[in-house]
């Protein structure tokens, strides 16, 4: 019940904030896709931090901890703050000023112009689309089912119990429908009146939440641990491993050994059923073996996404002025660092951690995603737990609400107003018609998720490796006058065969850990994608002068 | 000045490969954190650093002149 409560309180506030914010819509269309191009500095900072960052920050961050060892601290959060403000100071403030200049809403506008080809559009819409809507579902499911794990005991007499195992929901826990309905509907509700200033706002405040909520759950956690030292000993005692990137002969590898115990008992259970008796085979245990170096080396092709995620480019045109970059660049590698290094830290130290002889994940468990919720509720109050609760939502939400308004955004500027014609529409009409897809994606993504399809879970890693894959056509856009519109179609089309090929060859994402000539998938897919673009581009006709002098004006 | 910042970003990449470190988990600084978590902190830092260094001495100074565009242009784009 005590979950329960704060994170009804944590909701009750994002709508407070919601309302305030609202009040500051001026009823414009530049007000509701692009805060009047008015946000600042810390705003900004904050909504590109929040946004960039999902719930994989801090579950996925421990799970993968636990699993894989620190190595992940460097294949993905540390190329992130390299990569990411990369992106913000090469690409980001060049896309503001020529969505200043030009009155860009939305990417594929820009891509329009700059490649002089209408049909561009075309092809590009339903490839974005498509490859955020299972990011969406990934947030609605994720916030469910938190909220589902996290309440159990809260309404005994509404709502039952049900499953066996690890997998069982307690009795009195929101059910999975309603929690991900509450979730949608908060963001829906900040959303559609507050426009892209309701989520940044709401961003700020979720990210200040899931920084702070972070910090102290490490703080906490070292301390029932018996200090940071006493934690970290441990894990050399046992699992010296996961504390380099090398799996060595004489290892320990003592939660292997148990986990591998457990899986024997479970299949010796299983074997002995009468094969119509018998459910799911159990999973096998993952054996460490360490990160390759060119594995970890292809990580740094993943974050170039940002500079494609159409949700990102919009909150770029929302910045006030060039300079409102500056501290986003600085300041998103400390950030990162922040969120990051104590939730490896607690991932590591999951492996060995022993209160009075026993683990406190016990051996068996099978989720890596659930270890941080874990490690809260087995060594801290349900206060602290309701908190972290509502810090894995803020980071659920402040990813999700920017992707719905994008969306929403994109149907509106690039399809309606761009083939009924923009002068067709009064600004009031277009604000409606965003809001009225803000409501309609919303209501999809939900009844979507209703559906729980488990292995969007998996797709996660293959939408980052699209847009990934996609950053030649941006960077080429801005930097490139040679550039042309040929290169650009063989550049999206090569993208999109190339994704399409590996992800079949991953047997449709199945393969969670799928490697391509021992490197991630995409970056084979950015090197075509590259080698199309330049290509092409080199055997076309040049663009025309009026759109190199546009986008390539000759400075004083 | 510029190609120097741009060159310590590129040099930032390259030793972001620290293959020196791959198979230790020592020295642990604090007695907490393994080495090859803290260099990739100490990466992190650096790369705020650098990116500081490169908004100084790096920064397009031409694109200043459209923060006094007005939001005129809404809705122009086609």
């Amino acid at each position: 019940m005590t979950q329960f409560i704060i994170i009804c309180v944590y909701l009750a506030l994002l709508l407070i904030l919601g309302v305030v914010t609202s009040r500051m819509f001026k009823g414009t269309a530049a007000d509701y896709f692009l805060a009047s191009r008015g946000i600042g500095s810390f705003l900004l900072l904050m909504s590109l931090f929040g946004t960039t960052m999902t719930a994989f920050a801090l579950v996925g961050s421990t799970g993968e901890s636990f699993r894989e060892g620190i190595g992940v601290y460097g294949m993905m959060a540390s190329w992130s703050g390299i990569v990411h403000s990369a992106c913000f100071f090469l690409v980001g403030i060049k896309l503001w000023s020529f969505g200043k200049r030009f009155g860009y809403t939305t990417q594929i506008e820009f891509f329009r112009d700059r490649f002089e080809s209408d049909k561009l559009g075309i092809v590009l819409f339903p490839i974005l689309v498509g490859l955020i809507v299972p990011y969406l579902l990934i947030g609605v499911m994720a916030a469910g089912v938190t909220i589902e794990r996290s309440t159990g005991g809260a309404f005994p007499n509404i709502f039952a119990g049900h499953g066996v195992g690890p997998a069982a929901i307690p009795a009195g826990a929101i059910p999975f429908w309603l929690g991900s309905a509450g979730i949608c509907l908060v963001v829906l509700i900040y959303v559609f009146f507050g426009g892209v200033r309701g989520t940044a706002w709401a961003n700020a405040f979720q990210t200040i939440v899931f920084i702070v909520l972070g910090i102290v759950t490490f703080s906490v956690i070292s301390d029932k641990l018996g200090g940071a030292k006493a934690a970290t000993e441990m894990v050399l005692k046992d699992n010296p491993h996961v504390m380099r990137r090398t799996v060595r002969e004489d290892d320990p590898l003592t939660r292997y050994h148990g986990d591998q115990k457990v899986y024997q008992k479970k299949m010796t259970a299983w074997e002995s059923k009468p094969e119509d008796e018998r459910g799911p085979k159990p999973d096998e245990v993952h054996k460490p073996e360490g990160i390759s170096p060119l594995h970890f080396l292809s990580y740094m092709f993943i974050p170039l996404s940002v500079g494609m995620f159409p949700h990102i480019f919009q909150h770029w045109l929302t910045a006030k002025s060039a300079k409102s970059f500056k501290l986003s660049v600085i300041a998103h590698p400390l950030l990162i660092m922040l969120v990051w290094v104590p939730c490896v830290l607690i991932g590591a130290w999951a492996t060995s951690a022993v209160i009075e002889g026993k683990p406190v994940i016990p051996y068996g468990f099978s989720n890596p995603n659930a270890v941080l919720v874990k490690m809260v509720s087995t060594l801290t109050s349900d206060g602290l737990g309701g908190l972290l609760t509502a810090g894995i939502l803020a980071a659920i939400m402040s990813s999700l609400d920017s992707q719905f308004l994008c969306i929403g955004s994109m149907f509106t500027n690039d399809i309606v107003a761009h083939y009924a014609g923009r002068d067709r529409f009064t600004d009031q009409q277009k604000v409606l018609c965003g809001r009225v897809f803000v409501v309609l994606i919303v209501a999809g993504t939900y009844a979507l998720a209703q559906l729980r399809p488990g292995s969007v879970f998996t797709l996660g890693v293959w939408c980052f490796s699209g847009f990934a894959s996609l950053f030649p056509l941006v960077f080429a856009a801005v930097y490139w006058k040679r550039a042309t519109r040929a290169g650009a179609y063989a550049c999206v089309l090569t993208a999109a065969a190339c994704w399409w090929w590996l992800f079949a060859k991953s047997g449709y994402g199945a393969g969670a850990q799928f490697l391509f000539m021992g490197m991630m998938p995409v970056a084979t897919i950015v090197g075509a994608s590259t080698a199309a673009l330049i290509l092409v581009s080199l055997a076309t006709k040049p663009p025309s002068a009026e759109t190199v002098e546009r986008f390539f004006p000759r400075r004083k | 000045m510029r190609i120097f910042v741009y060159f310590l970003i590129v040099l930032l990449a390259i030793v972001h490969q620290d293959f020196w470190w791959w198979d230790t988990e020592k020295p642990l600084i604090g007695g907490v954190v393994p080495i090859g978590l803290a260099y990739h902190a100490l990466v992190s830092l650096a790369a705020a650093i650098f990116w500081g260094l490169a908004a100084k001495y790096c920064w397009p100074h031409d694109l200043d002149d459209d923060d006094a565009i007005t939001a005129g242009n809404e809705g122009a784009a086609s």
